[in-house]
């Protein structure tokens, strides 16, 4: 192994690290995002949150157990590309099927490993989000020149790249009683959330995003859960628009982009946060408990506190910044969560949400 | 809940092996913590070498046994409405629950905050903590608790061997064991019921090979649960997790995993009601190449499997380094959660910005490697296994595993050992199984060594159980070592080499270079480490922690502190010799170094300790205490763009760890604060030393500074034996012997020479007279002595095992000056500045002469009884110390030249021994330090002081019994006396067969133990654990020749916790506390001694 230097990730601002490639030898932009999570490399790389990311896990050690057969939120790498310090040549674990490095290969998107990727954590932190592209190939001048010409994160639909093209039924593998029909928004949806549903006794139908409000209903759902995903919410008006349809005809959940768009339905605003919040560690305030959830996030937009109206109050909010990070209508059967309380990776401690989702369907019976 | 308005908070008394400086650690931050909700803090603890028992932590100090009886009489006088028992360690809380039990918080009416009292039972006794488990539906490893051998041998029959045995209500997993056939079990079973308080012990299913993880957790009241970090053994189930490599973050769990034991963790202490912090450890599935060989059931599970084995329901040594690991301060936030806070009330101090209530990102790996004292005992048994042996820690941290495991070898320092050491013979027949591969202290070593041949990444993995990844990771090193055995030493090489954490010395030996041309190599490439915070956020937030730790990276965070600072050099892992005395020392130089307007700057690499503490100093740098970390920490702190700033280093209170840099730091130029160099080395060299004590006309006990064996000869002979043989330049008599022939010697020198120090070894006559200590300040005016301190041992029994008496009781005025005269001229000649140690010895006169003072040993340094001195003396020592370092004199200070006023007290500090962890290790007492802790016995008599010094060091004597006498024929007249004076107080007197026959001719009666061991059945060690002998008093024959009977008496004496005099002076001392004081003594806060 040697370690002479051969890619590069260049950002707008015209700073750059040099580092070794991994994965695939490619060329390829992205906003820059950095995720505190210390576990759970193949779930952030394959969350559908991800898309048109660069993903720069803050933690120093990525690959060490393998990518296995059972942790994968989507049905392939959807990060842009993957920044780390290091990357394990040789995990071990008993359900290691293959190796983070052969993963990304085999999936074209490019790694780089070896760079000071605490110091880029950093800037980040202190400049904002931005674009940035990884190069084997070309030049840091070169990646400056790319990078002017291709349009920014903020300004791309990434849900019609990421959700389904199909509807189709999750496949319950649980052994319990099918209680409720539950259809799910896919505007990225993260497979775990459909494994929890189908554990608490839902049969899940995940339908493409653009799906009409006529045909969800016709499917006769006892709820509708609005999933995560990448992006601005405020590209999304079609989407939006039917949203408004549902509201109230079901008791419907709302997750991370969900959430912003439930709240952009009912007439809130949306903002960009600084560097967003991405990790397993953010702690949120229940506010109908007092009980303090720590949660798993990946989002860079959220829901302007000051803009609330519709009949949507506030449930829960970051402890660390005063963020909304969760909704209730004080009228309609309606809960939504900026977090993922579907964890993947993170704490399971908020599958408490599905749960209250689960007995709003069954007051509805 | 009300907020309490008093809270009692029981300390851990001394170091003992399982429970070393994480308490005082726990217990400082608890103390300012709870003053900080304004609410008075009484504190209680035996072990004055303890940050927490100073001024100004708590309100109110008692320096107390801790035992009942005392700590009512607190409870009493103080009238505290709350007690917090989770910040002790297993002593605080076993007293906590001994006083509840006794009904006196009850009486008193004290709240026991924090965790219930329930809860801690559910989570201590076995059987009720596994019927808690089973009810919530967490997984445990079958087992059944017994109360006799016979009912583990019949579990042993239903559930098959191997078992694990686990007393109840013990630390350091002391009496427990693994068995693997019956006679193990029976064996193990039985001590571990001797060593239960309550006469019981768990077997459980054994689960070796299995993955050992801890989670650190915390509950509030209003529920809310966090967890702080995980870690992950790298030495599998079997291993006691103090004895075992850890590192932090896990390493080789996937999210699912990770998740899964997280979940269980707050579930767990959910269950248990806890309210504070714990400790729950966990099993989880095995790699599958261990699993073939360790746990064929887990070779292709469905899903990952895991067991919950263990929960501290307090604040632990894993607590310790977990806060340390992350940034965390966990037992501070536990005291805030004991008096009614919630989690989300407690600001987090380290970011500044968020909340308590969140759980911290790392973005490094840290490695602990536990520091083991067969150093020092080379006879005792290496083998790790569930019973904890190391005596200390050290951490280090970095961006990779490779460079934070070499850094933490660093730390340890282990003479020569850097990781490229080798054993003599591994290897040599060209199979694994000649590596010693199995649990113990250089079972790393062996792992390196082992794939320097070549051997494979998964027979290692197999044989020893531990996942491959991290052998892997140990394999790079390896592989990076031949590089620079076989490249040429390029910039991208060195880079790399130092990204994997290869200091420049292993560099230099690998790629045929001097340390210091690897460093001027780096400079010319611009290759220095640059320096990351720790601030539990993984740098989501800007922090404002001070807490730094080195890196081979981009971007340096630590800029230099623009500001007149000073770095203080800390002592490293506890071990014997150089224990948290040090660290108290180096604490109170940097608040002294603060007070007088600089800013201070700590290095240390031990976790446990309150230095490492992110808010002691202004700036701590958690790193490895070598000539390279310290000198790229000085380059760090000293340049600032193109500008330079002083920043001087103060190594006297960093024990002999920091002593030992002084050297390299002068000749490199960097500025050293305090004694010079100089100083040090005319201390240190023996021909120096003379000359300089010639010069002042001043007696020592003849010697020399020797290099071979034949020196050696030629010296003793002209000494005359017995002679007293060291190495120089060492700290706690480390291989100091007591040598009576030339055979003797010649074993000694050739052992000494191996050891390839490159100082000479010491060789002097060996007075065996009265040892007297003194400490002492000079600025280079003045010499301050706060106090003498007497030994109760005669000399050659090591003065940190020795009970130490202040004031003196036995000495002359004339003896007295003297003491102060030469220490005074001692001082001033040396140009000392800062603190000095002295050690005397003093012979009676001959034909009614005066008695003759000699000089043994000066040691221009903190000592270790700075802490003691400081607290029965009332001047606080190191504050006055780091001053005169900066230039303000002691006259300044309000202090002049001489003996200061004399308190009307007795102080006395005993030696604590972790004897009950180390088998096969001989105890009595000798030159070479056996001790780990101390504690403190204060009171205005000598009886009372000593009787309260032998109750805290539990070496107290029931006021009747039986007590056992063998004693050496050259000790017989001299020990007539002290058996005389037992029986006179109506002791039954047992003795083995010559000590009995001299007892009976002196018309007392004895019973006579005839049988020698294996001789047949009743034999002494038979007696001894049949529980008839409520103490020891035993004398050796002389040198090291353990006489067999005398190690097994002895060794039992120990494992049955009865005490054990080696000595006839701590025997004569213990009767004379037993006779005197009647059982009387006082209970009163630490000032209202001094008056």
């Amino acid at each position: 192994m040697t370690n002479s230097k051969n890619a590069v990730l260049v950002l707008e601002d015209g700073t750059f690290y040099e580092g070794r490639s991994f994965g695939a030898a490619a060329t390829t932009p992205g906003e820059i995002v950095f995720i505190t999570s210390m576990t759970g490399y193949q779930e952030m790389l394959t969350d559908p949150s991800f898309a048109g990311q660069i993903v720069v896990p803050t933690y120093s050690l990525i690959g060490n157990y393998g990518i296995n057969d059972s942790d994968f939120e989507s049905c392939k790498i959807q990060v842009r590309g993957f920044v780390v310090r290091e990357y394990c040549e040789v995990p071990s674990h008993w359900q290691k099927k293959t190796t983070l490095d052969e993963y990304l290969k085999a999936s074209g998107i490019p790694g780089l490993s070896g760079i000071d990727t605490r110091s880029l954590t950093r800037h980040i932190r202190s400049l904002g989000v931005m674009m940035g592209m990884i190069s084997s190939e070309l030049s840091v001048a070169e990646c400056m020149r790319e990078l002017k010409k291709i349009p920014t994160y903020g300004v791309t639909d990434f849900v019609r790249e990421v959700s389904t093209d199909h509807k189709y039924a999750w496949a319950n593998e649980e052994k319990r009683p099918i209680k409720y029909k539950v259809a799910i928004v896919d505007t990225g949806l993260r497979y775990n959330i459909a494994r929890i549903l189908a554990r608490l006794g839902c049969a899940v139908t995940v339908l493409p995003a653009a799906t009409p409000p006529a045909e969800i209903m016709k499917l006769k759902p006892d709820g509708i859960v609005l999933s995560p995903g990448p992006g601005d919410p405020a590209l999304l008006g079609d989407i939006i628009g039917n949203i408004k349809e549902l509201l109230g005809k079901v008791p419907i959940m709302g997750i991370c982009l969900g959430h912003q768009l439930i709240g952009r339905a009912l007439g809130a605003d949306t903002f960009k946060l600084k560097f967003g919040h991405r990790g397993a560690n953010h702690p949120v305030r229940d506010l109908e408990t007092g009980r303090i959830h720590i949660t798993t996030q990946n989002h860079g937009y959220a829901i302007a506190l000051e803009t609330l109206k519709g009949g949507l109050e506030v449930s829960h909010i970051n402890l660390n910044d005063g963020t909304v990070e969760g909704l209730r209508h004080n009228r309609l059967p309606i809960i939504s969560i900026q977090y993922h309380s579907e964890g993947s990776p993170g704490p399971q401690d908020n599958v408490y949400l599905f749960e209250r989702f689960v007995d709003m369907l069954k007051e509805r019976k | 809940m009300t907020k309490p308005s008093k809270v009692l908070v029981i300390g851990s008394g001394p170091i003992i092996i399982g429970q070393a400086a994480e308490f005082d650690y726990a217990g400082t931050q608890a103390c300012k913590s709870l003053r900080e909700e304004g609410i008075i803090t009484v504190l209680v603890n035996s072990n004055p070498a303890t940050i927490m028992t100073d001024q100004g932590i708590a309100d109110i100090v008692y320096i107390e046994p801790l035992t009942v009886d005392v700590v009512s009489r607190i409870i009493a006088r103080e009238r505290p409405d709350g007690l917090l028992p989770t910040l002790g360690g297993q002593t605080g809380l076993n007293l906590a629950v001994e006083l509840a039990e006794a009904g006196i918080l009850e009486k008193y009416n004290v709240r026991m905050l924090g965790t219930p009292l329930e809860s801690i039972k559910q989570a201590e006794e076995r059987s009720l903590f596994k019927k808690l488990i089973q009810d919530i539906g967490e997984p445990i490893p079958e087992s059944t608790t017994v109360n006799s051998v016979e009912e583990a041998v019949k579990f042993s029959k239903e559930l098959g061997l191997p078992l694990i045995i686990r007393p109840s209500f013990t630390l350091g997993g002391t009496g427990g064991g693994i068995a693997r056939t019956i006679d193990e079990l029976k064996s193990i079973v039985t001590n571990g019921l001797a060593s239960s308080m309550t006469h019981q012990v768990l077997v459980e299913r054994c689960l070796f090979g299995w993955k050992e993880l801890e989670y650190e957790v915390m509950r509030d009241a209003a529920n809310n649960c966090i967890t702080i970090c995980n870690m992950e053994n790298i030495d599998p189930m079997g291993i006691h997790t103090g004895d075992s490599i850890v590192v932090a973050p896990s390493q080789t769990l996937t999210d699912k995993e990770y998740q899964m034991l997280r979940s269980a963790s707050l579930k767990i202490i959910r269950a248990l009601g806890i309210e504070g912090g714990c400790n729950i450890q966990f099993a989880l599935t095995p790699s599958p190449l261990v699993a073939a060989k360790w746990a064929p059931d887990q070779l292709n599970p469905k899903q990952s499997e895991y067991y919950v084995i263990e929960v501290n329901p307090r604040v632990s040594r894993s607590s310790a380094l977990a806060s340390k690991a992350t940034g965390y301060p966990i037992a501070r936030v536990a005291a805030k959660i004991a008096v009614g806070k919630r989690l989300d009330e407690i600001p987090n101090k380290v970011t500044g910005k968020t909340m308590a209530a969140f759980e911290p990102a790392l973005d490094y790996c840290v490695v602990k490697i536990p520091r083991w004292p067969f150093d020092k005992f080379i006879t005792g048994d290496r083998t790790l296994g569930t019973q904890m042996k190391a005596t200390g820690e050290v951490m280090a941290i970095d961006r990779c595993f490779e460079a934070a495991l070499q850094k933490a070898i660093r730390s340890l320092e282990f003479g020569k050992k850097s990781l490229l050491w080798e054993g003599a013979g591994w290897g040599k027949d060209g199979t694994l199984d000649s590596y010693p591969l199995y649990p113990n202290d250089l079972r790393l070593w062996a792992i390196m060594a082992a794939l320097r041949r070549g051997k494979s990444v998964e027979d290692i993995s197999v044989h020893t159980g531990i996942d491959p990844w991290f052998i892997y990771k140990a394999r790079n090193i390896v592989d990076m070592e031949k590089r620079l055995l076989a490249e040429p030493l390029s910039r991208n090489l060195l880079w790399e080499a130092k990204r994997l954490g290869f200091s420049d010395s292993q560099i230099g030996t690998l790629a045929d270079r001097l340390p210091d041309q690897v460093r001027d190599q780096r400079e010319e490439w611009q290759l220095r480490p640059v320096y990351k915070m720790v601030d539990t956020c993984a740098a989501e937030f800007d922090a404002e922690t001070p807490y730094f730790y080195s890196t081979y990276e981009e971007e340096n965070e630590a800029e230099p502190l623009d500001a007149q600072k000073a770095l203080v050099i800390g002592s490293g892992p506890i071990r014997i010799g150089q224990g948290i005395e040090f660290d108290y020392c180096s604490v109170h130089s940097a608040w002294a170094l603060q007070e007088a307007g600089y800013k201070s700057i700590m290095v240390n690499s031990n976790p446990e300790t309150v230095s490492t503490d992110f808010d002691t100093s202004d700036r701590l740098y958690f790193e490895a205490l070598d000539e390279e970390s310290v000198r790229n920490i000085i380059q760090n702190e000293s340049t600032l763009g193109n500008r330079f700033i002083s920043c001087p280093s103060i190594v006297q209170f960093g024990g002999q760890t920091a002593i030992n840099l002084a050297e390299s730091l002068a000749s490199n130029g960097l500025s050293i604060i305090g004694s010079s160099a100089e100083a040090i080395d005319i201390a240190e060299d023996r021909r120096r030393f003379e000359s300089f004590l010639n010069g002042l006309g001043i007696p020592q006990p003849p010697g020399a500074g020797i290099t071979s064996i034949k020196e050696a000869l030629n010296t003793a002979a002209m000494l005359k034996y017995p002679v007293l043989v060291r190495p120089s330049y060492v700290l706690g008599g480390q291989a100091m012997e007591i040598v009576t022939s030339d055979e003797e010697l010649t074993k000694y020198m050739t052992r000494a020479l191996d050891l390839g120090s490159k100082h000479p070894v010491l060789i002097d006559k060996y007075f065996e007279g009265k040892e007297v200590e003194v400490d002492a300040i000079c600025d280079g005016t003045d010499v301050l002595i706060p106090g003498i301190m007497e030994h109760i041992e005669r000399a050659g029994v090591h003065s940190g095992d020795s009970i130490a008496v202040y004031p003196g009781i036995n000495l002359t005025t004339m003896e007295v000056d003297t003491l102060v005269d030469y220490t005074v001229r001692m001082a001033l000649g040396l140009k000392v500045r800062g603190l000095m140690n002295v050690q005397f010895v003093i012979m009676p006169g001959e034909h009614h002469e005066g008695s003759s003072v000699y000089v043994i040993e000066v040691n221009p340094r903190a000592s270790r009884t700075i802490p003691f001195i400081s607290k029965v003396t009332g001047i606080p020592m190191v504050r006055l110390a780091t001053k005169v370092m900066l230039g303000i004199s002691l006259k300044e200070q309000g202090y002049s030249t001489g003996l200061y006023k004399k308190q009307r007290l007795v102080g006395i500090k005993a030696p604590v021994f972790s004897m009950s962890k180390l088998i096969g290790v001989d105890t009595y007492l000798g030159p070479e330090m056996k001790s780990t802790g101390e504690v403190m016995g204060i009171d205005h008599n000598f009886e009372s002081a000593m009787a309260k010094a032998l109750m805290a060091a539990g070496l107290i004597l029931p006021p009747k019994g039986t007590m056992l006498f063998s004693i050496a024929d050259k000790n017989k007249n001299e020990a007539l006396p002290i058996i005389s004076g037992f029986y006179a107080q109506g002791y039954h007197l047992y003795a083995t067969e010559g000590t009995a026959a001299m007892i009976k001719s002196h018309g007392m009666e004895v019973t006579a133990i005839e049988k020698k061991l294996s001789e047949g059945s009743p034999d002494i060690i038979d007696i001894i654990n049949s529980g008839t002998i409520v103490g020891i008093v035993n004398t050796i024959t002389g040198g090291r020749v353990a006489l067999q009977d005398g190690f097994h008496i002895r060794r039992t004496a120990v494992e049955r916790r009865i005490p054990c005099f080696t000595s006839l002076d701590t025997a004569r001392a213990a009767l004379r506390a037993l006779t005197h004081s009647k059982g009387t003594y006082n209970v009163k806060p630490l000032p209202d001694y001094l008056g």
